[in-house]
């Protein structure tokens, strides 16, 4: 396993006002993301444990991207990664930011 | 869950989305009403398995495993959905735990009845003392429960099915209600061969597999009271229909299951195959039923298929 950890600052805050949501599973080429609105409006941070080790440039362009097109500000994205590809990690994120920008708990 | 689906009633939803296919969360959001479900232990908590990092493999927040409460029409029910594709659903220490800790709750209240949406293999052979301790644990609390006068449904439909000490959980259960997709087994058909021989059972023979631990044969032994199509609306009417038929769990309960299961060996016993069984039923072209769809199967079953109703 891997531990990757990567901070952002970010030019909006996300929508929704949701503390919290899930989207996606850990199996093999998947993933989980649990999303959480704790961080300051103009910060973004994503935690990833993931069972594919020595992936850490394919993430942080996956990351930098996502926060480019998203603005995820305020959110926290913690990840648990059974060896997913770039491609679903980018599906799994945008969920994420999707699902807590609805209305709920 | 885009606004375009959020604008479709959930009802619909819910008959349009296979039970098999649909994640453990998919199928309690479909299967309750609408925005009624409330998790426990929920994976902003963290509550994840305390071995996995020992054996470098990932975790997940709910540890393969969601628990909580919600309505069906209209009347509260303690619900718990294993998720089949994080470790084939299996049992760990902490996801063991969490359906213990509902078992225990509902077993307090009393008149709650308990949803039980199996996708499992088994123990999680990483965890295998505290996981084979969990399924003990388990099988208490639900005959506990029973004896409080809680009503404990199993719901049978997913990937994993519903193996190992998940099949022994099933068999305390008040009721099951299944799908063609669903089995319900104890050792499963790799572990048959290995332990007996390729004579005893062929792994790689999967009509047989299918005819012997499939959701068509439970519900023609009478081990499985329903048969529902492979839609979360299917299971939700199934569980409801079991909610309302359930008896008194008592001494005359147990001993009518008891000569259940005698009378079933003694009819049963010397079958070699389940479709001599069907045979033995009275069913005309046994051989015919794992190809009949499932309107077709259900009016059989509903015919020919034995209950439990009265046992159990």
């Amino acid at each position: 396993m891997e531990d990757l950890s990567f901070q952002h600052r970010v030019r909006a805050r996300a929508d929704g006002t949701r503390r919290s949501a899930l989207v996606g599973v850990v199996a093999s080429g998947n993933l989980e993301v649990l999303v959480e609105r704790v961080l300051p409006d103009e910060q973004c941070a994503v935690e990833i444990r993931t069972a594919a080790v020595g992936f850490g440039e394919v993430w942080t362009a996956v990351i930098d991207d996502f926060v480019e097109r998203f603005s995820p500000g305020g959110l926290k994205f913690s990840i648990n990664d059974g060896g997913a590809r770039p491609d679903t990690v980018s599906l799994r994120l945008a969920q994420a930011v999707r699902l807590i920008a609805e209305k709920g708990r | 869950m885009t606004a375009l689906l959020k604008d479709i009633v959930p009802a619909e939803r819910a008959r349009s989305t296979s039970f098999n296919e649909a994640s453990a969360r998919t199928r309690l959001e479909l299967l309750l009403d609408a925005g009624s479900f409330v998790e426990f232990i929920g994976p902003e908590q963290r509550e994840i398995s305390p071995h996995l990092k020992i054996f470098d493999l990932p975790e997940q927040y709910d540890d393969g495993i969601v628990v909580g409460h919600g309505h069906l029409d209209g009347a509260p029910v303690f619900v718990a959905a294993q998720e089949g594709r994080f470790m084939g659903g299996a049992f760990g220490e902490v996801h063991g735990a969490k359906l213990t800790g509902l078992l225990r709750a509902a077993r307090e209240i009393g008149s709650i009845p308990v949803v039980i949406l199996f996708d499992t293999g088994g123990v999680r052979l990483q965890e295998a003392n505290a996981g084979e301790l969990a399924i003990a644990e388990i099988m208490r609390a639900v005959m506990e429960a029973r004896s409080a006068g809680v009503k404990v449904i199993g719901l049978i439909g997913g990937r994993s099915g519903c193996y190992g000490g998940g099949g022994l959980i099933a068999g305390c259960c008040s009721a099951l209600a299944v799908s063609e997709p669903g089995r319900i087994a104890v050792s499963g058909p790799e572990v048959i061969e290995t332990n007996r021989g390729v004579e005893e059972f062929d792994s790689r023979d999967r009509a047989m597999v299918w005819r012997t631990m499939g959701g068509q044969h439970r519900r023609l032994l009478g081990a499985a009271d329903v048969f529902a199509d492979d839609t979360v609306q299917d299971f939700r009417e199934a569980a409801l229909e079991l909610i309302g038929l359930i008896g008194a769990f008592d001494l005359d309960r147990l001993k009518a299951e008891q000569v259940r299961l005698a009378e079933r060996l003694r009819r049963f016993g010397a079958c070699g195959d389940a479709i001599d069984i069907w045979t033995a039923e009275g069913i005309a072209h046994a051989e015919t039923v794992p190809e009949l769809p499932a309107d077709q199967f259900i009016a059989l079953a509903n015919k020919i298929g034995r209950t439990s109703r009265d046992a159990r």
